[in-house]
């Protein structure tokens, strides 16, 4: 098995002497996932917490600030309120895929995440397909927003998850593409890897002007494939009111909508592990305290998130056709164009490194 | 549910979806029973009445000052212009002599209104095409002239302001300071809306050839206010018929030729630079005066059919009364803008995606209790 | 065009109109109900009225008739005109629709035929606006009695 569980040894030693070697393995396994699991709806609350913020910030407002310091506290009294919700739901939905599509979401969204390097050390699962494994696990999400709103029988659902299904499958090219421009520099899809090549040079100043375009395509993809705005054609709510989840009340919605932001951190997260060299402190001035490759992994991942942020409470949202019209006609052949300049590039030498 | 056969093995099947009367884009309890293939719209049929409270019928049994504070429940975004609209009719039927004070101070009054409903209509504007921000940029600016509003007459919304013979008070004393404080304010809040949304390439995407009305149809179909104007057809009343103060005061009538939805989104921008060019003329030449000629407490007009028309936010809004010399009308109908531009919709908005539906009805500006009376 | 030259083209296509300039700022004429649609065709296109705005159409209950008033407009010339015509018959009344020379009375006329019960020849879609289908009687009819919804002062 190639996996590196490698958070702390002290818990690995410890668990491996109290059991036999299986138990511990899977026991080791469980209590990382719950570890993950934990950290991550509880940040996922604070990335809600931050959109809001930051969506006050743009609109002259001052957003949440009573519950708790600065209104810290208001996104988990939210959830408290979520989960005392009545569930309700339509009569003739289909009621196993009903229930079964927040899950579909959530946990697709969650498993991306085992794979990120927060730091050297910490990086729950060091697959040597990393990217391939993201790009693969991320789109799982979109079986769920088909199956939620084909299943809760209702036609605003049922168009919106018809547009997330077009909307997914086109930019799911998009993502792959712009991420193998950047995997031609590395050689490598193991994403710890990709950080080790970086330590000459993040891989935007490597790959220069391909680079820079593979990472404007991504973003645009990347939001895309967030369903954010303005791509936001799934929920588009003076359209189809909610959209997928017009039908979903209580936990159900609030899985959705977790899945929503936690997605937005995964697309900002590949974007830092990819483009600018993950956990690495800018210019090495930080080498010496590893622990602080958190810090700079997650102020990275964050001013991404900020970008994101900053187009959805900017721009208009595109028409469905012009969407298609720009991931087929525009952002693909751009995108082929690319592959094609990047590979010349580390044919014939010409990326920049230290 | 019809189901269409094409000619190869695929079926093409239309479906009905209710648009409302709970929609976010309706902007109000207006429900649209849609036909979709797919995403394109097939017919658009406007189902009316959640709201409509039979004014005309209450205007038979009310006097002629009561009449006047049904009509700020019409049009509530351009309440002032409505309340005018009824004054004027009763005072030249009566053939008031107005003072020159009154006709001014409604002037102002009205294009601030104006104003402020195109505040509205843009910050919705934007909401309905996906951007969101736009509509607190468009009531921060609103909430100023509220504020005037409010100290003028005690109300925001629903001002009551005008009665038949004149006003009901006098302006507050700050009221010119305060009006040319926003004057000054918006000027510059002005190119802003421009920079966020107008500029925004992705709206000129939306909009641009949406929704096209030719100048024929907008004739036909009694298109007014913007949604005609933006289709080259000058029906400004403000221009044509003018009223109050309005034969005083130099301004363009905002016109466009190419009809669809962008044009109407320009037309009603230009609107408010011409209302606050227009306001700028008059706030420092309001004459002295009276604010008000006495009239008896109970109006009789005169055996007759008048007929007044005014320029609202939303297009030309005809007052027409039949009176048989009683206390109140015989027949009174209210010629409601929304009613007709609402009318054009099926016409328009067929053969379009659901997104270019929601931008067309932006741009119509409705307000159903407008239509709904 | 002034409304007497108005009176004098128009009068001169029937025989059976009567003009009214009392009591009204526009010109009145008054038409029968058969010739309506006609006249209002004639009044559309002829190229010296050129009535191409139809903007207030109005039902009227006068007591004995029911009435339809147009007013017209015309964008060229910018002068305008009141058209009438009005039924005795109270339980049938049928008038031509003038759908097809100005769009915009469809909506209109399906608001007079909800609240006067008139109907309209050849509308495309003739069925209760506003109130719902099953609703009982025509509520802007001067008779009309609703003891729960109306009150009377």
């Amino acid at each position: 098995m190639n996996i590196a569980l490698s958070i702390t040894k002290t818990i690995h030693d410890w668990l491996y002497s109290i059991m036999p070697e299986t138990a511990a393995m899977y026991a080791e396994m469980v209590l990382i996932a719950l570890v993950y699991l934990g950290i991550f709806a509880v940040a996922g609350l604070f990335l809600v917490l931050l959109e809001r913020r930051v969506a006050a910030w743009f609109q002259l407002r001052i957003g949440p600030n009573r519950v708790g310091f600065q209104g810290l506290l208001q996104t988990m009294a939210d959830a408290i309120k979520l989960l005392s919700k009545e569930l309700t739901g339509t009569d003739k939905a289909d009621k196993f895929l009903y229930n079964l599509a927040p899950y579909f979401v959530i946990i697709s969204s969650l498993m991306a995440l085992s794979v990120f390097p927060f730091t050297q050390e910490f990086q729950a699962f060091d697959i040597n397909i990393g990217i391939f494994f993201l790009i693969a696990v991320s789109s799982i999400g979109v079986i769920g927003i088909l199956l939620g709103g084909w299943s809760s029988n209702n036609k605003f659902a049922m168009i919106g998850a018809m547009r997330s299904g077009v909307q997914t499958i086109s930019y799911e090219l998009s993502i792959g593409l712009s991420l193998l421009t950047m995997v031609l520099i590395t050689g490598s899809l193991q994403l710890s890897e990709i950080v080790e090549v970086q330590k000459s040079g993040w891989l935007i100043v490597q790959g220069h002007i391909p680079a820079i375009i593979a990472f404007m395509i991504y973003m645009i993809a990347g939001t895309a494939e967030t369903n954010r705005a303005p791509f936001d054609m799934v929920e588009a709510e003076s359209e189809l009111g909610a959209g997928f989840h017009t039908e979903y009340s209580g936990m159900k919605f609030a899985y959705f909508f977790l899945a929503e932001f936690i997605n937005m951190f995964i697309i900002a997260a590949i974007a830092t592990t990819v483009f600018f060299g993950a956990w690495l402190s800018p210019f090495g001035i930080t080498e010496s305290i590893p622990v602080l490759g958190v810090f700079w992994f997650l102020l990275k991942a964050l001013i991404l998130v900020f970008l994101m942020m900053w187009f959805r409470w900017t721009f208009p949202r595109l028409r469905v056709d012009q969407l298609l019209t720009l991931e087929w006609k525009y952002l693909l052949p751009l995108n082929l164009a690319n592959i094609v300049i990047m590979a010349l590039l580390v044919w014939h030498n010409l990326t920049i490194s230290f | 549910m019809e189901t269409v056969t094409l000619n190869s093995n695929f079926k093409s099947e239309e479906y009905f979806i209710n648009m409302g009367p709970q929609h976010p884009a309706t902007h109000g309890v207006l429900r649209l029973l849609l036909t979709i293939d797919g995403e394109i719209i097939k017919k658009v049929e406007p189902d009316l009445g959640y709201i409509h409270r039979s004014i005309e019928k209450m205007c038979e049994r009310d006097s002629y000052q009561q009449i006047v504070h049904l009509t700020d429940r019409m049009d509530y975004l351009s309440a002032n212009i409505n309340n005018e609209a009824v004054c004027l009719t009763v005072e030249n039927a009566l053939q008031l002599e107005i003072p020159e004070r009154v006709k001014v101070i409604r002037t102002i009054i009205g294009e601030l209104t104006r104003i402020s409903s195109h505040c509205l209509w843009w910050g919705v504007m934007g909401m309905d095409v996906g951007a969101l921000t736009t509509y607190f940029y468009g009531f921060r600016d609103r909430e100023l002239l509220n504020d005037i509003f409010e100290e003028t007459c005690g109300a925001r919304l629903t001002m009551n302001y005008n009665v038949p013979g004149g006003l009901m008070f006098d302006i507050h004393p700050n009221f010119v300071k305060r009006v040319k404080e926003f004057i000054a304010h918006f000027k510059t809040k002005l190119p802003e809306y421009d920079r966020l949304l107008t500029d925004n390439v992705i709206f000129q995407k939306r909009t641009k050839g949406v929704g096209i009305l030719s100048k024929e149809d907008a004739i036909s179909y009694g298109a007014s206010g913007p949604v005609g104007r933006a289709s080259g057809y000058s029906c400004d009343v403000r221009k044509h018929h003018p009223y109050s103060a309005l034969d005083k005061v130099t301004f363009k009538e905002a016109l466009r030729t190419e009809g669809d939805t962008y044009a109407r989104y320009l037309v009603r921008i230009q609107e408010m630079w011409e209302s606050l060019s227009i306001v700028e003329q008059l706030i420092d030449n309001i004459p002295e005066g009276e604010y008000r000629v006495p009239t008896k407490a109970v109006i009789k007009l005169p055996k007759g059919e008048y007929f007044q028309k005014v320029e609202t936010a939303r297009g030309e809004l005809g007052v027409y009364i039949i009176s048989t010399g009683l206390k109140s009308p015989y027949r009174l109908k209210f010629r409601s803008p929304g009613f007709s531009n609402l009318s054009l919709l099926n016409h328009i908005a067929v053969g379009g995606k659901i997104g270019d539906l929601v931008a067309t009805m932006a741009t119509l500006d409705l307000v159903i209790p407008d239509i709904d009376r | 065009m002034t409304n007497e030259s108005l009176q004098e083209l128009i009068g001169s296509w029937s025989p059976n109109l009567e003009f009214n300039e009392e009591g009204s700022q526009y010109l009145n004429v008054t038409v029968p109900i058969e010739e309506l649609h006609a006249v209002m065709f004639k009044l559309k296109h002829d190229d010296q009225t050129s009535f191409d705005y139809l903007f207030c159409l109005t039902g009227v209950d006068w007591g004995e008739e029911l009435g339809v008033v147009y007013h017209l407009e015309s964008t060229n010339f910018r002068h305008s005109l009141v058209v009438k015509t009005q039924t005795a018959e109270r339980e049938n009344p049928v008038v031509d629709s003038v759908y097809d020379i100005w769009a915009t009375a469809e909506f209109h006329e399906r608001e007079v035929y909800d609240f006067f019960g008139i109907k309209f020849n050849n509308h495309p879609n003739l069925k209760r606006l506003f109130l719902t289908d099953d609703w009982d009687g025509f509520p802007l009819r001067k008779d009309y009695e609703d003891n729960i919804n109306m009150i009377i002062k």
